[in-house]
């Protein structure tokens, strides 16, 4: 991807001050910058992922670029026009271009509702036809997300957590977004799920070509996903970079001493279980063919 | 912990051990016959997904199971049997001789008193004769030694006070001052930002290393278990699925499920595309 191509997000010094009471009945109020003159880019197709420990502020930028909450200052070009002002239709219509996965998937999914309402649901409030009717349009997506296209009249309750998640990711599907901002979407889950979620966004995204900004405070789950990856701290994003360069030759001294703390499996005891996985494999074979 | 002939009986040797709660239905079993030791000195990591049963495994070596669960099979420590003790015998073990630390250390420590008064009284309720002072200076030298600086100040400090590392800190401060033989923490570091976790991790083997107490770390994370443990235990719904060392469950996992798991764990230093599950997509 040339640096030259317009990218499909633009984010231009991010501000966002919250007020802060201070204690006491004369306590005055204080104002916390969550988000410090924050830039960033998303290209066509590619996965950014904003990293950063609790309080960073990267959820609250992934935020302010959906347009959830106000912006204190800054600027939003989503595919070439500004969206940082847009306010009632044209706000509505921003909003379905891009599309969210939060953390917790029971928590956003009604639990009255059923999969093919939830699925269905941001077409409907934007007044669009289901293309071939909702059961259907549900049933096809519920496919490719790996759900049993048969359950499209559960309810969340009925449905693992990876699965729930799944349903989550239909959800943003629905309006064939161009950009996805998933928000710590596989941090609560198992590791076995989490993988098989891991491996379905990858796919989607190779099959749809949309734009991933990726949340999150593992890097292992980071360095899978990335193209490339900004680092948040206290507000401010000190490093961004393509995925290698940051994981491999990390230039901020706060990135190295996140990557540092991350805890790893020995390399040698990785390695020493690929080459008896590998022997057990051939054993197996040697066996078949007897 | 000097006699040699002790050295050689494990300091926690668990058989049968299960765990059923009634249901209309019949007992469901939570943890199914477990069966497995902790060395003297030696660190334990007991380690599956949601639902493994790893954290009823712990509350039941502590006697904390939640109402109407059912306890069977045989705890052994230290040569006594804790299934046989009485809630009250257990209560001078629970704490004394055996610690627990929790996921979420603000949960456990009460909003309303200082933390040094919280550790003082917790160290006072399990030692006769102590005074509020003395307990005071074993608070402040418990909370020098999880290295909490300006001790003397911070042991006048409320929970709400400290950040999430540092109230897991007091927390471990709080077992450390009773001195205890075993320590269980279960997901001690899951709800902290990940430098914090390494220094808690560090502080972990540190006073492993120096008071020679035994370890228990019940964990879903598989890295951080493979730098803290030397022994594993795999679970699975109930199941104790594998056990052995920990070099050799990483190196050479023979069960499918463990094969799995380690497949599943995304690495920071590896190449992309490794991730894989047995399965290519969730069950449908």
């Amino acid at each position: 991807m040339s640096d030259a191509a317009e990218p499909l997000l633009r984010a231009t010094r991010l501000v966002k001050e919250f007020n802060v009471h201070g204690g006491g009945l004369l306590g005055r109020t204080a104002k916390l910058r969550a988000v410090d003159d924050v830039s960033l880019e998303v290209r066509a197709g590619e996965t950014l992922a904003l990293v950063g420990e609790s309080g960073s502020g990267k959820s609250t930028t992934a935020r302010l670029v959906a347009r959830l909450v106000d912006l204190t200052s800054g600027d939003i070009e989503f595919a070439g026009r500004p969206v940082h002002a847009l306010t009632g239709k044209a706000l509505h219509a921003y909003r379905s271009e891009v599309q969210m996965v939060f953390q917790d998937p029971y928590s956003s999914l009604n639990p009255k509702h059923s999969v093919e309402r939830i699925v269905t649901a941001p077409l409907v409030y934007q007044k669009r036809p289901v293309p071939g009717g909702a059961r259907a349009f549900t049933k096809a997506l519920m496919e490719r997300v790996g759900l049993n296209p048969d359950h499209s009249a559960r309810f969340p309750a009925q449905f693992s957590g990876g699965q729930a998640q799944r349903i989550g990711i239909a959800r943003a599907l629905a309006v064939a977004p161009k950009l996805i901002i998933a928000d710590e979407a596989v941090s609560a889950l198992d590791v076995s799920v989490q993988a098989q979620v891991i491996n379905l966004l990858r796919r989607l995204q190779d099959e749809e070509g949309f734009s991933y900004l990726f949340i999150a405070h593992d890097l292992a789950v980071v360095r899978q996903i990335a193209t490339r990856v900004a680092v948040m701290s206290e507000g401010r994003i000190v490093e961004t970079g393509d995925r290698d360069q940051v994981f491999e030759e990390p230039r901020d001294p706060y990135t190295r001493k996140l990557l540092a703390a991350v805890p790893r499996i020995r390399p040698e005891w990785d390695a020493a279980r690929r080459r008896n996985e590998a022997a057990r494999l051939e054993r197996e074979r040697q066996e078949a063919d007897r | 912990m000097t006699a040699s002939h002790e050295d050689e009986r494990p300091l926690l040797r668990v058989r049968g051990l299960t765990v059923a709660f009634p249901t209309a239905a019949g007992a469901t079993e939570v943890v199914k016959s477990l069966d497995f030791d902790l060395a003297r000195g030696g660190a334990l990591g007991i380690v599956g997904e949601s639902g493994s049963g790893k954290s009823m495994t712990s509350l039941a070596i502590m006697g904390l199971l939640p109402k109407g669960a059912e306890r069977t099979g045989s705890i052994e420590f230290d040569g006594a049997e804790l299934t046989a003790l009485k809630e009250r015998e257990m209560q001078a073990v629970r704490g004394d001789r055996i610690a627990m630390v929790f996921q979420d250390p603000l949960s456990s420590l009460n909003p309303y008193y200082t933390v040094g008064t919280q550790i003082a009284e917790a160290y006072r309720s399990h030692r006769t004769g102590v005074t509020r002072r003395q307990a005071r200076r074993v608070a402040i030298e418990a909370m020098e030694r999880v290295h909490i600086r300006d001790a003397a100040r911070r042991v006048d400090h409320y929970p709400h006070q400290f950040s999430g590392g540092m109230r897991q800190r007091v927390m471990i401060a709080m077992t450390l001052s009773m001195e205890p033989d075993l320590i269980i923490a279960d997901e001690p570091t899951t709800a902290l930002d990940v430098t914090v976790q390494a220094q808690i991790l560090d502080l972990l083997a540190e006073i492993r290393r120096d008071t020679g107490a035994g370890l228990i770390l019940i964990t879903h994370d598989l890295a951080v278990v493979s730098e803290v443990a030397d022994h594993l235990v795999v679970m699975r719904e109930g199941d104790l699925v594998e056990q052995g060392t920990a070099e050799r469950v990483f190196c050479d996992p023979r069960e499918p499920y463990t094969r799995m798991l380690l497949d599943a764990v995304p690495r920071i230093d590896d190449e992309i595309g490794l991730l894989k599950t047995t399965t290519a997509e969730e069950d449908r």
